[in-house]
């Protein structure tokens, strides 16, 4: 049932889990039965556009869901132990202690009137027990394993520029020696330059930490670069899950082929725009069978009245009638 | 490409803000310094030519846009306009013409569109505020014609919408209908589809696209996103820290870059597939020095791994590396 997609034993594992949010009396789900194992070290992506729940799903894996959020089914176990991921005050001693996570908006996320040194002690202090000479020195190994001067250590976040901010972040989400990190859009605000500088360090912490990493974003080429293993989401289902070489190489679910068919490619050598027609689902009032289906230039009448199971093809994982023939298909000539 | 052909021209573009400096600087004397954020820019675009402008955050590839459009005042140089110049002109009335031909498309459409306006109010306003139409029937046509034009149909189904109602890819496409209304000969559209998912992205593009080919419209399309400008754009402009260190072809600059600014601009930028020859030069350190402390001689030289002593004395003038491609670098040939 539950499966990482090159074996070995999984640190976690979300299984069947689905969320929804409450508005204005209305319900809408925003992810559904989503289900996937990760290993110790590994990197894996979690790709979508927006509203396709990819957010969501880090999120309720660090137990961090917001108010007017529901978890209706599927659990999340971590080292074979369910975790309470609806439950605020049972889930802080997992939290940045097991997983952290590296939020989008660093100056957002960092508090504007303490030193960034003191920011990133804190948790030592509350999680770890330090005393706050301890904290700080720890604070000050930190900053320098990310890259920053410790000298810098006394600035506040405004002096800072978007890259070190981030830094801050990162080193912020080591503090307590967690096992999984959460990137949610960690390099999107950055520019080119700084985000390859981001993605490098993150690739560097990995394999010294053996940190497995969830890498939220809407850009399936930052994935390319850093991760080993990717998985699609839309409208809130994985539609796709496999290593990066194989989806790049082929992609199975017509959704995976035209989002990577529309990043400009010069290396292809291909100037050609190709637009994925229609708009993004609209999550309250969600097109029945597979949510692709309106947009999806291979549909077929199945597709507009059943949804397609994730289901294992080859080493990796799809959810799509077309390859759910073929299996079939395979099936009966054996 | 003569000089008739080129619909604008920007000569030794500067724009710098000045610093207030404190009452204890004045009374002292001390100069009050300056925000260089664009020092000295040459750039043509052609009739029907697609531009991209690109760079980083703070390079002032927004400024260069702001300028062409006349919402902001240059502070040196010249602004041509089909030969003539504009740097001087103000003032609502005599831009008036002006406005009509050259028209910006803005990043952020939740912010560009006023969300107590209709989309048919928001689009007709440059045509009532140009005075481009005589009645009503000639103003529902022509924005009638411009929804359509930006991939909004059928047009008279957003006539009644307010921005809210719309999706981001919709919303984005009222923009540049807003822009489009006064059948503009130029666009400078800065970051068009940033904001936008993927998936829509392809779409907007494809629409501007299309402008080009049926209107013959030019478009400055302001990125910082190099394999876009190598899609959509005929020729690249490389901006950093207010000035432009390389310009060519889509193709020379992608696949023939001379700066080690747009190489490292290159092999920073992730991408789907191996990449042939990537790390020819080492990931560039640091960050973009503040446009109010411009480095002496070649402003790049700081973080540039080539870097040897006539960098740091000189600053270079943009050097002939090719056909149409011009690197302002010492090691240029």
């Amino acid at each position: 049932m539950i499966h990482s997609s090159q074996g070995g034993t999984s640190l976690l594992e979300v299984d069947g889990l689905s969320v929804d949010y409450g508005l204005k009396g209305v319900s809408s789900r925003a992810i559904d039965s989503v289900s996937f194992a990760l290993r110790a070290g590994e990197a894996v992506g979690l790709v979508g556009e927006s509203g396709s729940g990819k957010t969501t799903t880090a999120m309720a894996i660090a137990g961090l869901l917001s108010p007017n959020a529901r978890v209706s089914g599927g659990q999340v176990r971590y080292r074979g132990n369910r975790l309470p991921i609806d439950d605020d005050a049972a889930m802080r001693p997992h939290r940045w202690s097991e997983t952290s996570v590296v939020f989008q908006g660093a100056m957002n996320a960092l508090n504007p009137v303490h030193r960034i040194i003191k920011q990133i002690a804190e948790p030592c202090m509350l999680k770890l027990g330090m005393s706050r000479g301890e904290a700080t020195a720890r604070a000050r190994e930190l900053l320098e394993f990310v890259g920053i001067p410790t000298d810098r250590g006394s600035a506040y976040p405004h002096e800072l520029s978007g890259g070190m901010r981030q830094r801050v972040m990162i080193a912020m989400a080591l503090a307590c020696r967690p096992s999984i990190i959460i990137g949610d859009e960690p390099t999107t605000a950055l520019d080119v330059i700084t985000q390859a500088q981001i993605l490098k360090l993150l690739g560097e912490l990995r394999s010294q930490l053996n940190l497995a990493l969830i890498l939220i974003t809407h850009d399936l080429s930052v994935v390319a670069e850093s991760c080993d293993r990717v998985m699609i989401m839309y409208a809130g289902r994985i539609v796709e899950d496999g290593s990066v070489a194989e989806i790049f190489a082929q992609p199975k679910h017509p959704y995976t082929r035209l989002l990577i068919e529309s990043i400009p490619n010069p290396a292809s050598g291909k100037k050609m725009i190709r637009p994925i027609p229609g708009d993004p689902p609209n999550l309250v009032n969600r097109p029945l069978g597979c949510a692709f289906h309106p947009r999806c230039p291979s549909a077929m009448a199945v597709c507009a009245t059943e949804v397609p199971s994730l289901d294992k093809l080859g080493r990796g994982r799809v959810a799509c009638h077309l390859h759910r023939s073929s299996q079939d298909k395979v099936a009966v000539h054996a | 490409m003569p000089d008739t052909a080129d619909i604008l021209r920007l000569e030794s573009l500067q724009v710098h803000f000045p610093i207030q400096g404190g009452l204890f600087d004045r009374v002292l004397g001390r100069p009050a310094g300056a925000v260089r954020a664009v020092d000295g820019i040459d750039l043509n675009i052609g009739r029907g030519e697609i531009v991209a402008l690109v760079g980083e955050s703070g390079s002032g590839k927004t400024t260069v846009g702001r300028v062409i459009t006349k919402l902001a005042q240059p502070t040196g140089g010249k602004l041509l306009f089909e030969g003539r110049d504009m740097t001087a002109e103000r003032g609502s009335s005599a831009l008036r013409p002006y406005r009509h031909r050259v028209q910006m498309i803005f990043q952020d459409a939740y912010q560009a569109l006023n969300p107590r306006h209709t989309v048919f109010d928001i689009v007709a306003e440059p045509l009532r505020s140009l005075r481009l139409v005589k009645n009503n029937a000639q103003l529902t046509e022509r924005v009638s014609e411009a929804l359509a034009a930006a991939g909004l149909n059928p047009p008279d189904d957003f006539f009644a919408r307010f921005p809210h109602e719309l999706s981001g890819g919709q919303r984005q496409r009222v923009v540049i209908a807003g822009a489009l209304a006064v059948r503009p000969e130029l666009i400078v559209a800065d970051e068009p589809v940033s904001m936008l998912d993927v998936s829509i992205r392809a779409q907007i593009l494809q629409v501007l696209v299309d402008l080009r080919a049926k209107h013959s419209m030019a478009l400055l399309f302001i990125t910082h996103d190099l394999p876009l400008a190598w899609l959509i754009a005929d020729r690249i402009a490389v901006l950093y820290l207010g000035k432009l260190v390389e310009i060519g072809t889509a193709d020379e600059i992608t696949f023939n870059p001379c700066h080690p600014y747009t190489v490292a601009l290159r092999n920073a930028t992730p991408q789907v597939g191996a990449n042939a020859g990537r790390a020819e030069l080492p990931a560039l350190q640091g960050e973009v020095p503040s446009a109010a402390r411009v480095p002496k001689g070649c402003r790049f030289h700081p973080r540039c791994p080539l870097a040897f002593d006539r960098c740091r004395q000189e600053e270079p003038p943009a050097i002939e590396v090719g056909p149409q491609h011009l690197s302002a670098c010492w090691l240029a040939k």
